[in-house]
């Protein structure tokens, strides 16, 4: 099971500066655990702890297939074979 | 330095005259690499807001697939303050995430929605630090390479 994971500029000094990784996993939960496994430090810039379970940061945008994730069940999302998730950091401020 | 030509600067000042009062936003987007501000891209302010800008989330894939798809980069992310001066706020530094771009900020505290002068500044913000730097506006970006 091989999943495409498009990784914005800011965060490729975990991906050794890659754009795109492979990574598996049924869940958008499980495929973040298989990204940390191979580029540590990753997991903490996309997911925070919020009252002991982990939530995806408010200004961190995870898309699967074009869809933004948290309409489609945030970190539950059902990910299957050939699906693509990108990230992008939002852009905001004050 | 930001090196940015007249039509796109007056173009970004038009934008935050037009969303004032609240904040206007966008990029100027360019070839991967180039340091060339080429593409002005105004972007809707999610948020609506006087105090806060974002990018709608569906309108921000949209265009970050754009963007790869012609190989570029944001060059620029502007944004503009409407009650304040044009200097990023602890939001902003905290919320800078591209740390290639020139953040630009314009301030339309003085005139509002009217003509006359517009504070616009550039910055480079790259893990909590704020760098300001000169603005070079030329009538037109020197011939690619």
């Amino acid at each position: 099971m091989a999943i495409e994971v498009r990784i914005p500029t800011i965060l490729r000094t975990y991906t050794g500066g890659e754009k795109a990784v492979q990574a598996e996993g049924a869940s958008l939960t499980a495929l973040i655990e298989d990204l940390e496994a191979h580029h540590p430090g990753l997991k903490d810039r996309l997911v925070e702890d919020k009252n002991g379970s982990d939530e995806l940061r408010r200004f961190v945008n995870v898309y699967v297939n074009d869809e933004d994730v948290r309409f489609i069940g945030g970190l539950g999302a059902e990910l299957s074979d050939g699906d693509q998730v990108v990230v992008l950091p939002a852009v905001a401020g004050g | 330095m930001l090196t940015i030509d007249r039509t796109t600067y007056d173009g970004i000042i038009a934008h935050a005259r037009r969303d004032h009062p609240d904040e206007a936003c966008g990029v100027v987007a360019g070839p991967e690499g180039s340091d060339r501000p080429e593409r002005l891209v105004e972007m809707v302010n999610a948020a609506g807001s006087p105090t806060f800008y974002e990018f709608d989330s569906t309108d921000l894939l949209r265009l970050y697939r754009e963007m790869d798809d012609r190989d570029e980069e944001p060059v620029v992310v502007y944004h503009s303050h409407t009650a304040t001066e044009a200097y990023p706020s602890r939001t902003d530094i905290g919320l800078a995430q591209e740390p290639n771009a020139h953040y630009v900020l314009v301030s339309t505290r003085e005139h509002g929605n009217n003509d006359g002068p517009v504070e616009f500044r550039s910055y480079r913000i790259v893990d909590g630090t704020v760098t300001e730097e000169e603005v070079a506006v030329v009538d037109a970006l020197p011939p690619r390479p």
